[in-house]
C-alpha cells in the first residue's frame, strides 16, 4: 500500500542540531516504533513526516514521491497526537467527519464512513457525544478513528497513550494493533515506554541524540543489542565491569572466555539469564539483599562482594530470603567496550558441565 | 478511576463542613461594596420615576412617568439612540475585524518587532486621552472627517482596539496547538483552521471582549463629542447637552435608565456565556 523513506534527514532548533543524519525505511504495512528517551529527536521525526516542522537537510519520501516540502494538509500522513487534540466545540460525529468535509464528499457517504471508522474503535453509539462527556480511553480511539477515517498512507502516532493509566494503555495497544494488522496500514509510532514498543513493534528503532543507535525486530532489540545504551535502554541489565586478559574475564563470577583484545570490559548480563542457587560461589561471594516478588518471578537485589550490585530473576517457588548467601551462574553473557559490543558468550553448556 | 472518585466522595463533606463557617470579613466587604455600588443606580433609578422630590425626604413626593413621556416623545432622543447602537454595531465589526487576524498572528506567528507593535496596542491608553483625541481632531479637520459618521467611527475604533487585541491574544494562545495541527491534518488550510478550530476554541473569551468593546463603544463620550459635534450626536453627547442646558434631574436620570439596557443585556449574554464555559472547563474540556 504504501512505503515510507526517509533519506539523510537533518533538522536543528536555534543552532543546535536535534537530528544529525537520520536515514530510515518503512515497508508497506510495517508497523515501527521509535523509541528513545526524551530529547532524543524522536518526536521530530515524526512532525516532520507529519509535515509540521520542515527538515533543514534529506528527503522525505512517500511511495517514493517527495514530499519533504508539502504541507501537512496535503499530505497522505494521518496523524494521532499524545493530548488527542479533538475538537471539544464538536461532537463526536463532527470530529471524524471533519476531514471528509473538507473533500466535499456526499453527506450519505460521509455518514457511512463515519459510523465505520466509530465501530472500528468500537464507539458506534457514541456520535452524538460531546467530547469531554467520554473517557480518556475513548477520546483516544476518536482520535484513532479521526485518523484513519481518512485513509492515510501513513499512520502517524505521538505517544498516544502516554497519559491513559497502566491497564487502559495495555488494552488499547492490543487493539491499535489489530487495527492496524486488519488495515494493513504503514505505522510510525513515537513511544519512549520501552515495554509499548516490544508489544507493538515489527520493527523497533531505537534513536538517541538524533542519530539511530540500532534497528532491530523487538526480539532483536532485546536479545542481541549491539550498543551498550541499547542494551541498558530496552528492559533491564546488570552491567558488571572488569578487564580481558588473554581471552578470559578476569571477573570472579563470570569468568567468561571470548576471542576479545585484552582491556577493560563491561559484562551485560540479563536479570533471567542468571541462575541463583544457594550455596557459595567460588571467586567471590554473593548476598541476597532484597527480594521482590512479582506474582510471575522473584526480582533477587544480590550484593557481590565487591559492592556491585545485580538483579536476578527466578521462579517463584524459589526460596530466598534477605541476607542469604547464593550462587550465581549466567547463561548469557555479551561484552561491551566503550558503547560497542564485542561478543556474545553463551555459557549455559559450560556452566552445566561445571557442576 | 473508581477509587479516587470514591475516596473523593468521602473527603467531600468533611471539606464542606470545615467551608461552612461563616466569613464575616468578606460578608462585611461585599455589604460594603453592595452599598457603594448599588445606591447610586437605585437612587438614579428612583429619580427617573420621580415628579417631585424634596430634601429631606426619603422618597418623592409624587411618582410618575412624565419625564418619560417627555424623554421618549422627543425625536432627537430616537436618532441618537439608532445612531449609537449604530455606531457600536459599526465600530465593533470593524474592531473585531481588524483585530482578531492580528491577535491571532500575534498569538501564534512569530514577526520581527512583534512584543514592540503589541505594546503599541497599549500606548493609546497610556497617554491622557483628551489630549491624544485633541490632537486626532485636527488632523480629521483637514481630512474633512469632524462631524461625520466615519470620524466618529474611527476615532471609537482606537479606543476599542487594545480590548480586542489583549483578550483575544490570550484566548488565541490558550487554544491547544495539536488541535490546529489536527486541522492542518485532516486537510484544512491555514485560514479553515483559524475559522473552524481556533476561532471556536477561544469564542467564548471573544464573545466577551466583543460585547465589552460594544457597551464600551456605546458609552464613549469625549470622542464623539469632540469628533462628531455638532452634527453627530450619541445617547451620551445627547445626555451631556441635557444636563448642560437645564439642570432638571430627571432628564438625566431618565436618558441613565435607558441607557443602561444595552449594557444590562451584554452582561446577561456574558454571565450565560462564562458561566456555560466554566461548566465545560470543568470537565476537563
Amino acid at each position: 500500500m504504501a512505503q515510507l523513506t526517509l533519506k539523510n534527514l537533518g533538522k536543528s532548533f536555534d543552532g543546535t542540531d536535534v537530528i544529525a543524519d537520520l536515514s530510515l525505511d518503512v515497508a508497506d504495512g510495517e508497523l515501527v516504533c521509535l523509541l528513545g528517551p526524551s530529547g532524543s529527536g524522536k518526536s521530530t521525526v515524526l512532525r516532520m513526516v507529519g509535515g509540521f516542522e520542515t527538515p533543514e537537510r534529506g528527503a522525505i519520501l512517500i511511495d517514493g514521491e517527495d514530499v519533504t516540502e508539502v504541507p501537512p494538509e496535503k499530505r497522505p500522513t494521518g496523524m494521532v497526537f499524545q493530548s488527542h487534540a479533538l475538537w471539544s466545540h464538536m461532537t463526536v460525529a463532527d470530529n471524524v467527519a471533519f476531514g471528509l468535509k473538507l473533500r466535499r464528499l456526499p453527506k450519505a457517504e460521509i455518514r457511512r464512513k463515519v459510523t465505520e471508522a466509530l465501530d472500528l474503535v468500537g464507539l458506534g453509539d457514541f456520535g452524538n457525544r460531546r467530547v469531554w462527556q467520554l473517557s480518556g480511553g475513548q477520546q483516544q480511539r476518536v482520535a484513532i478513528a479521526r485518523a484513519l477515517v481518512l485513509e492515510p498512507k501513513i499512520l502517524l502516532l505521538d505517544e498516544p497513550f502516554a497519559s491513559l493509566d497502566q491497564h487502559l494503555r495495555e488494552r488499547l495497544r492490543e487493539e491499535l494493533r489489530d487495527i492496524q494488522r486488519r488495515l494493513g496500514i504503514t505505522t510510525l509510532f513515537v513511544t519512549h515506554g520501552q515495554d509499548e514498543a516490544l508489544a507493538l513493534a515489527d520493527r523497533i528503532v531505537v534513536l538517541r541524540g538524533g542519530e539511530i543507535e540500532q534497528a532491530a525486530s523487538p526480539d532483536r532489540m532485546y536479545r542481541a543489542p549491539e550498543t551498550r545504551f541499547v542494551a541498558g535502554f530496552i528492559g533491564s541489565m546488570n552491567f558488571l565491569a572488569c578487564d580481558m586478559r588473554g581471552g578470559r574475564a578476569d571477573h570472579p563470577l563470570f569468568p567468561v572466555a571470548a576471542v576479545v583484545p585484552d582491556g577493560p570490559v563491561e559484562l551485560a548480563i540479563r536479570p533471567e539469564a542468571l541462575t541463583v542457587s544457594p550455596g557459595r560461589s567460588a571467586g567471590m561471594s554473593a548476598r541476597v539483599h532484597r527480594k521482590t516478588d512479582y506474582g510471575t518471578h522473584l526480582l533477587l537485589d544480590i550484593v557481590l562482594e565487591d559492592g556491585a550490585r545485580v538483579k536476578a530473576m527466578c521462579p517463584p517457588s524459589g526460596a530466598f530470603e534477605a541476607g542469604q548467601e547464593v550462587r550465581l551462574t549466567a547463561s548469557q553473557v555479551a561484552l561491551f567496550r566503550d558503547e560497542v559490543k564485542l561478543a556474545e558468550v553463551r555459557t549455559e553448556a559450560r556452566e552445566v558441565a561445571h557442576v | 478511576m473508581t477509587i479516587a472518585e470514591t475516596s473523593l466522595a468521602t473527603a467531600n463533606p468533611v471539606a464542606s463542613r470545615k467551608t461552612r463557617r461563616p466569613d464575616w470579613i468578606g460578608g462585611l466587604l461585599a455589604v460594603l461594596l453592595g452599598i457603594v455600588v448599588v445606591v447610586p443606580l437605585i437612587v438614579v433609578a428612583i429619580w427617573a420615576f420621580a415628579e417631585v422630590w424634596r430634601y429631606p425626604s426619603l422618597l418623592p413626593q409624587e411618582w410618575g412617568l412624565r419625564f418619560w413621556t417627555a424623554t421618549l416623545s422627543r425625536p432627537d432622543v430616537w436618532t441618537a439612540m439608532s445612531l449609537s447602537i449604530r455606531l457600536s454595531l459599526v465600530v465593533t465589526a470593524l474592531s473585531a475585524l481588524i483585530c482578531l487576524p492580528a491577535a491571532y498572528a500575534f498569538a501564534r506567528m512569530d514577526f520581527p518587532a512583534k512584543n514592540v507593535l503589541f505594546l503599541s496596542f497599549l500606548a493609546s491608553h497610556a497617554f491622557p486621552k483628551f489630549g491624544l483625541l485633541v490632537a486626532i481632531a485636527g488632523i480629521f479637520l483637514n481630512l474633512g472627517l469632524i462631524s461625520t459618521f466615519w470620524g466618529v467611527v474611527l476615532i471609537q475604533l482606537v479606543g476599542t482596539l487594545m480590548m480586542m487585541i489583549w483578550i483575544p491574544v490570550a484566548a488565541f494562545q490558550n487554544v491547544d496547538r495539536a488541535m490546529e495541527e489536527a486541522a492542518r491534518d485532516a486537510g484544512a488550510g491555514p485560514i479553515r483552521v483559524f475559522w473552524s478550530v481556533s476561532l471556536p476554541q477561544a469564542a467564548p473569551t471573544i464573545f466577551a471582549a466583543v460585547l465589552l468593546s460594544f457597551v464600551g463603544t456605546f458609552y464613549e463620550t469625549e470622542g464623539a463629542w469632540l469628533i462628531g459635534a455638532p452634527e453627530i450626536r450619541t445617547m451620551p453627547v445627547l445626555m451631556i447637552t441635557y444636563i448642560n442646558n437645564q439642570i432638571v434631574v430627571q432628564y438625566g436620570a431618565v436618558l441613565s435608565v435607558l441607557l443602561w439596557i444595552p449594557s444590562f443585556v451584554a452582561l446577561m449574554f456574558t454571565r450565560r456565556l462564562v458561566g456555560s464555559s466554566s461548566f465545560a472547563k470543568g470537565f476537563g474540556v
